[in-house]
């Protein structure tokens, strides 16, 4: 994925989870958790949601990766080419 | 013939605004059926019937504001069906409407062939719930375009009537209650709950994100027993005596994102096993946040639980909600020094504060709501 | 010859691209530049004039007419630990040297396992409008970029044609930069304030809110011309410069078409299977449901390209026709 589609993936997710988050305004380095007030419910959301998407097992050890949108991008493997 | 009347979504509520009807007269309808959308200060509620019937008419319209049981509509019981009036010539089935009204283009005739929508028109037509036949395009192609609909109300998911202000005024006004009326007692246990986090980690390493459980899930299921077993706090305090409730109904507080705070209840949590009750929990915070509950989950919880998670702080005292009798207050979990068999040894513990109605119980019965909570944290494996 | 650092100079795309290959081989001893006639000649478009006088035979070096021999060379020399600029006259003549480039240049970091890496940087002139007839007034950046293990640039503006070239030389992996014939007698000044550019990102070049209109390397300024245009109709279009196009920059792109939901790609390279389907296609999979329109664009006609002034005019993208383009998106009735 490139780190577009991940960002675009990730908004869709949200939009489900947090329809009034605004994940453009959202750095990349940014923790999600903080930057959308998102509670481990809605954590878990977003990883079920990814997991859903990319059906990558995404284990629990991994969530901390997971925390931003950079760490999403790289997790997902970031390589445009 | 039975009048269905506006109900009471709390303590607090004196009218609802009628949003949109869900049936129509000659529908048959189920006990526990959702047949109406009213307006409140906790957001847009829908709202159930209490009876199996059919609905003979409709006597409040959308948009009327309804005094808590004024009559909404009259309902027949299953034998005097044979009363309502004939049924429209072509029976509809009871769908839920399109939530938006049509576009603001006049119906054409309708069209031979597949009607040309752009993609961006298409998936805001769907989140407007709005019926593309009807409208005439003026794209490229004479594709219907997103010019040709109505621009969405930001914030989408929220209604219309949905007021921030209204829901703060009504949780003022019921802590105010809480702390006028209700003399609280205080009772906190900090608790190990190493085991019951390890049991979910070898849980969750077999399961794929859908199935996985959060610490949030044993620790209601514990609390559930433990209320289960301590009925003195299960109930409501009503016209100066304690009500115990018929199960254990427990309202779960969830924060909204805009502000605010609902405590929908998940009814019988104590029968709930692990996997049933997180996926009660993960329904209900969702549709909390969507403002999509029901009327039934607004209103019967018996006790609440207020779990600050892992952002939170690491104690709390609550307030309780009136006219309950008790609210348990769950800390952030945090990793201390804890003597185990004679030595010191990192572990996770949680700080449980139990916030009683000392009208209702005395201390000694809180403490041992506390008590049964902690041993069953302690005994993980059998939760 | 003044110091580009404190004076906003007035100089030519040319001057730039000349500013850009001295500055790197008086920096850097492994870097030299080699190709046909760039030495006593000046190279075909004076890129190069007068450096081999100032930097001597060594860093400024004539080749013979063999292209596969002396890319095959600059691929050597980097493999070797030099930093060699390799001047391939036009991308017309590229094509004797396709076999060096995609097989060798491109694959030998992959094939060895990652034990050589070729920082070899390739110039390439690129495009048509100076009457040069069906044989040479190719543009083949389209092609290159179809190819994995290779950056592209397309340097459009002053700015890029002056400060792409130090990080292409900084890449370990093969960089080909394709300057547009028409633009090397563009003047302009430089920002004295910009001291370097990435190569990594599309540009903004123009803000607008109706339209995108998606360009590169020589139809750029005819992409701003038709935007200039249209806003005289009352139509906002946003330019995007791609700047860099491969890997390509999607985020801006889609960040742009989302705003604007409409876009027009302008792509001097013929239709079929060009970098314009490419961009096309990545917009319908990254950003589908924001479009609210056709994707539309304007490319060179598929035939060669003519002699004749007034048919080579009308075979290449136009400012006319970009705006026809975006104007039937917009306001289609």
């Amino acid at each position: 994925m490139t780190p577009s589609e991940t960002k675009r993936l990730v908004a869709e997710i949200l939009a489900a989870i947090a329809p009034e988050a605004d994940i453009s305004a959202v750095a990349g380095d940014a923790d999600l958790r903080e930057a959308l007030d998102l509670d481990s419910i809605d954590f878990l959301n977003l990883v079920t949601g990814l997991h859903e998407r990319t059906g990558r097992p995404i284990p629990e050890a991994d969530y901390p990766r997971l925390f931003t949108l950079d760490g999403i991008a790289g997790y997902f493997g970031a390589a445009a080419d | 013939m039975t009048v269905f009347r506006m109900p009471s979504l709390g303590a607090d509520m004196e009218s609802g605004t009628l949003v949109e009807w869900l049936v129509r007269p000659g529908d048959r309808v189920k006990r526990g059926d959702v047949v109406a959308v009213v307006e409140t200060a906790k957001g847009a509620i829908e709202i159930e019937v209490f009876q199996d019937g059919v609905v003979r008419a409709l006597i409040a319209e959308p948009g009327a504001v309804v005094p808590v049981g004024a009559p909404l509509a009259e309902i027949a019981a299953e034998g005097a069906a044979a009363e309502v009036a004939p049924a429209p010539p072509t029976p509809q089935p009871a769908v839920t409407p399109p939530k938006a009204p049509a576009g603001p283009t006049a119906a054409p005739p309708p069209q031979a062939g597949r009607v040309r929508v752009t993609p961006a028109a298409r998936r805001r037509a769907a989140a407007l719930g709005i019926a593309l036949e009807r409208l005439r395009g003026t794209g490229v192609d004479g594709a219907i375009c997103l010019a040709d609909l109505p621009s969405p109300a930001p914030p989408k998911r929220v209604p219309a009537g949905f007021d921030p202000a209204a829901m703060r005024a009504a949780i003022a006004a019921a802590m105010s209650r809480s702390k006028r009326e209700i003399p609280h007692y205080y009772l906190s246990e900090t608790v190990d709950v190493s085991a019951a986090l390890d049991r979910l980690t070898r849980i969750n390493a077999e399961r794929d994100p859908p199935a996985r459980l959060l610490p949030a899930a044993i620790l209601l299921r514990a609390a559930a027993l433990a209320i289960a077993a301590t009925p003195e706090v299960n109930g409501w305090w009503e016209d100066g005596r304690f009500r115990a409730a018929d199960g254990v109904h427990v309202g779960w507080a969830v924060a909204l994102r805009g502000g605010g705070l609902i405590a929908p209840a998940i009814r019988d949590a104590d029968r709930l096993a692990l996997d049933p009750l997180m996926a009660a929990l993960r329904d209900l915070v969702q549709r909390a946040r969507g403002f999509a509950l029901r009327g039934s989950e607004l209103t019967s919880a018996s006790i609440t639980i207020t779990n600050l998670g892992e952002r939170g702080a690491a104690s709390v005292l609550p307030v309780i909600h009136p006219p309950q009798v008790a609210m348990l207050g769950i800390g952030r979990i945090v990793v201390r020094p804890w003597v185990v068999d004679g030595t010191v040894q990192p572990r996770q513990v949680v700080t449980l504060t139990l916030a009683g109605d000392h009208r209702a119980t005395d201390g000694h019965v809180g403490g041992l709501l506390l008590t049964r909570l902690a041993a069953l944290l302690a005994d993980a494996e059998r939760l | 010859m003044s110091d580009a650092s404190t004076t906003a100079e007035r100089l030519t795309y040319r001057e730039a691209c000349r500013q850009a290959i001295r500055e790197a081989i008086i920096a850097d001893p492994r870097v030299f530049l080699m190709g046909e006639d760039v030495g006593r000649y000046g190279g075909c478009y004076a890129v190069t004039k007068g450096l081999m006088a100032e930097l001597g035979e060594d860093r400024i070096r004539d080749t013979p007419l063999s292209e596969s021999a002396f890319v095959g060379a600059g691929i050597g020399a980097a493999m070797a630990g030099m930093r060699p600029i390799v001047e391939v006259m036009t991308c017309n003549f590229s094509l004797l040297a396709l076999d060096q480039i995609l097989n060798n240049a491109a694959t030998i970091p992959h094939m060895s396992g990652g034990q050589f890496a070729v920082p070899l940087v390739l110039r390439l002139a690129t495009g048509a409008g100076r009457q040069l007839a069906a044989q040479h007034s190719h543009s083949l950046e389209g092609w290159f970029a179809h190819i994995p293990g290779l950056r592209i640039l397309a340097p459009a503006t002053i700015e890029d044609a002056r400060h792409m070239l130090a990080p292409a030389l900084a890449d370990p992996n093969p960089v080909l930069i394709f300057e547009h014939v028409m633009l090397y007698n563009m003047e302009g000044t430089l920002d004295p304030a910009v001291t370097g550019v990435d190569i990594a990102h599309a540009k903004v070049r123009r803000p607008g809110s109706d339209v995108t209109l998606v360009t590169y390397g020589g139809s750029l300024f005819k992409t701003l011309a038709a935007a200039e245009m249209l806003a005289g109709e009352g139509l906002s279009a946003e330019v995007i410069d791609l700047r860099v196009l491969r890997p390509l920059d999607m985020v801006t792109v889609v960040d742009s078409v989302s705003r604007t939901r409409r876009v027009v790609i302008i792509d001097e390279g013929w239709r079929s299977g060009s970098l314009s389907a490419e961009v096309a296609m990545r917009l319908v999979e990254e950003a589908f449901f924001e479009l609210d329109a056709p994707i539309r664009r304007v490319c060179a006609r598929e035939v060669p390209i003519p002699y004749p002034a007034h048919l080579e005019r009308a075979a290449l993208p136009q400012p006319e026709t970009i705006a026809a383009a975006a104007r039937s998106l917009v306001r289609p009735s």
